[in-house]
């Protein structure tokens, strides 16, 4: 798992590279369209994911120490989380569609930054798209893992799945760790 | 020869059904479903390059119209690096023998392993859908911004037909990785592992590190075909040099993808044809690593004409020399382990010295174009297309073959015809020489790649080359043949018919389902033939 890992962080380094590029090239542009991000939402978001990951940790503990209630409880939490996390994101994405801030024709921005602006905006809904497409990812996986769960399938003996699992899904909430500041937070200290 | 018989049970007859093979978890029979496989794209890569000479046959475009010879350059080379080159030797010879030079019952992750072949093979689909349903005309490459604004043609199913078999590398370099690290025999310690592995094993960090740039690439491009996002159009502020630098940032490890399974398939064949432990072992297996490493550094030198700055071109050259280091560290071990070696003359020894000659001329004239001011001169000539063509193909086709026929009694437990392997051996190296050689001539005196008509004065050139490839298929042709007869009709192997040291002919021809009655333990050195010439079976305690 941490080799497939190793090959995530380098799918997303790939964007992460094409933003600092960009971000360089287009300073202001980027600082003007960072702006339009709604950070209640980013912020609401991230408080879900850092507790879904906290619920994680609370489900390997417990599958290791064979407390099948707590597992599954603790599992159904962060499947929950994750769909308030996707259901916000949701929200953001028809939002930003409304205000015609989604890249190609109906695109529009203030004139003095506007294609720069696209830039960034297709950066945006492309990193946080494929964030979301791994988030559905992880719903699944952990759906598996309460399926497993609740057969009894999960012992104290055999909790590795979920300890595995578990590290997936922290992958997945540090990439929404860079992508908060980066793509919400950039703009806001220049007045 | 003493007349052997096949073991009453091994893989092959572990069952007979369809569901038997397309569902099967057995690594050496989904090394065989790759055979299948990679064979296939072989073939159909090499059609194209068939209808391709065909065309520059002649000065004028008259076979084929320029769009459909721009098609076909673009399916050539998709097919053959996506399809053929990249997995051939890792998935087919890696699959079959990784486990069992290891000394285990299977890779790590069995059911991962087949669920990659199927990956392959609906990336592999995807990508032929594509291509037939009207093709693909923006090279292998996918340069930006033809790719994304100017061509009319199918690039979103090309590129995410790459991008499924993407997944495919990283499970299978994933799968090779975890079984090197966790499933040795007792007493097969790092400093006692074939050097095929540390190959193998390089091979597969690279795959695990350079295929997800690539898969982001193609996706970036995928978007901003269908959603106008303007990460690579100038016109929208976007920089389409930025495209070339995640290209390249896996597309040049590619090549080491493709050109270190071969150096350790013949790191095995020298030995075992030579009789001799290899030359500076410990070196060699490094250098692989080295070259692995030293890989993801030298992108660059495919953009000397694209715009970068002087002090990148000068620090990309000097990294590009800096891979000639670990290659000729090979290239001089293999000769010396020949030195006062009982040197064979089998076949699969004859695709090694030809592995050994060509890639040693595909690597020289890479050091030309690894240098700033000559490769300007050449870029984008035929010279390009020579260079790596002997890389590629005489380098890793030639070890991918020999490997195959050295394994061959292995895999299917019937020896080929010795003299037809021979003869196509000797057809394949002069039809490839005669069909490459020309082309670095033809690239030095100016003639660009990827055009379907020429000036008059290249005919000449260009008709050896045509000539040359003419010979090539044959040569591809006739292993097919026999290798296919001796499957019926060849007489049973031994279980180590060449006298070769390893655990792999250790164990019966073809292997059990589950390779080892019970699992070796290893108490000798790599390549240790000083002790174990006689009597290579009686070698596992």
């Amino acid at each position: 798992m941490w080799v497939f890992l190793a090959t995530e962080v380098l799918f997303f380094g790939g964007m992460f590279l094409t933003y600092s590029i960009y971000r360089h090239a287009y300073p202001s542009a980027f600082i003007a369209a960072s702006r339009e991000m709604i950070v209640w939402a980013g912020t609401i978001n991230t408080a879900v994911l850092i507790t879904s990951s906290l619920t994680v940790v609370l489900a390997v503990h417990a599958a290791a120490a064979g407390q099948r209630r707590a597992l599954l409880l603790f599992l159904m939490i962060t499947i929950l989380l994750g769909f308030v996390f996707l259901g916000i994101k949701g929200y953001e994405y028809w939002t930003e569609f409304g205000e015609h801030h989604f890249p190609g024709r109906s695109f529009q921005f203030d004139a003095r930054y506007a294609p720069q602006a696209e830039i960034f905006f297709s950066l945006y809904f492309m990193m946080t798209g494929l964030h979301a497409v791994h988030m559905i990812i992880g719903i699944g996986i952990m759906a598996v893992m309460f399926w497993l769960s609740w057969r009894g399938t999960i012992t104290r003996e055999y909790s590795s799945p979920i300890e595995i699992s578990g590290l997936y899904w922290h992958f997945v909430d540090i990439v929404w760790i860079f992508l908060f500041p980066l793509l919400y937070l950039v703009g806001r200290h220049v007045h | 020869m003493t007349t052997s018989h096949l073991p009453a049970h091994h893989y092959l007859n572990d069952g007979y059904g369809i569901r038997s093979w397309l569902l099967t978890r057995d690594h050496k029979r989904i090394a065989l479903l790759y055979l299948a496989g990679v064979t296939f794209f072989f073939f159909i890569g090499g059609a194209f390059a068939v209808l391709m000479r065909l065309e520059l046959a002649t000065p004028a475009g008259d076979l084929v119209s320029d769009e459909t010879y721009n098609k076909l350059f673009t399916m050539h080379g998709v097919i053959m690096v996506f399809f053929f080159l990249i997995p051939a030797i890792p998935a087919v010879l890696g699959n079959f023998l990784i486990p069992i030079m290891v000394g285990a019952r299977d890779l790590a992750f069995p059911k991962v392993n087949l669920a990659s072949w199927y990956i392959y093979m609906l990336g592999g689909l995807f990508t032929l859908y594509a291509l037939f349903s009207g093709g693909v005309d923006t090279g292998w490459t996918f340069y930006t911004p033809f790719s994304t604004v100017s061509s009319t043609t199918n690039v979103i199913p090309t590129a995410l037909g790459i991008f499924i078999t993407g997944f495919s590398s990283i499970l299978t370099g994933l799968n090779f990785i975890v079984t090197i690290h966790r499933m040795r025999a007792p007493g097969l310690t790092w400093s006692r592992l074939p050097l095929f592995l540390w190959s193998m094993y390089a091979t597969s960090l690279i795959n695990v590190l350079g295929t997800p740039v690539l898969a982001i690439t193609l996706l970036l491009i995928a978007a901003e075909r269908a959603f106008h996002f303007g990460f690579f159009d100038p016109a929208l502020g976007g920089d389409p040099v930025l495209f070339q630098h995640l290209f390249w940032f896996y597309s040049h490890p590619a090549v080491y993808v493709m050109v270190l399974p071969a150096m350790g398939v013949v790191s095995e064949l020298v030995a075992a044809g030579c009789r001799k432990p290899v030359f500076g072992y410990t070196f060699v297996a490094i250098a692989s690593l080295s070259i692995a490493i030293l890989g993801f550094l030298v992108w660059g030198h495919h953009m000397f004409v694209a715009g970068e700055s002087v002090y990148a071109a000068l620090i990309f050259s000097i990294l590009s020399y800096l891979v000639a280091i670990p290659s000729a560290i090979k290239v001089f071990n293999w000769t010396a382990t020949m030195y006062r070696g009982a040197v064979s003359w089998e076949t699969p020894m004859l695709y090694a010295y030809g592995f050994i000659g060509l890639f040693t001329i595909g690597g020289l004239t890479g050091l030309f174009l690894a240098a700033v001011g000559l490769n300007v001169h050449v870029t984008d000539t035929y010279f390009i297309i020579a260079h790596f063509h002997y890389i590629m193909v005489g380098g890793t086709i030639m070890a991918y073959l020999g490997g195959l026929h050295f394994w061959w009694p292995k895999i299917s437990g019937r020896l080929y015809n010795e003299w037809l392997a021979r003869l196509s051996a000797g057809i394949i190296f002069a039809g490839f020489n005669l069909t490459f050689f020309p082309q670095f001539v033809l690239g030095y005196l100016g003639m660009p790649r990827r055009y379907h008509a020429y000036p008059p004065e290249f005919q000449v050139l260009n008709v050896l080359s045509s000539a040359g490839a003419s010979i090539l298929g044959i040569g591809y042709l006739i292993p097919i043949a026999y290798l296919m007869w001796s499957l019926r009709y060849g007489r049973a192997a031994s279980a180590n018919p060449w006298g070769a040291v390893g655990l792999e002919w250790s164990t019966t021809s073809p292997p059990p389902t589950e390779n080892f009655a019970e699992t070796p333990t290893v108490t000798w050195k790599p390549y240790d033939y000083e002790h174990a010439v006689s009597a290579p079976e009686g070698h596992v305690a």
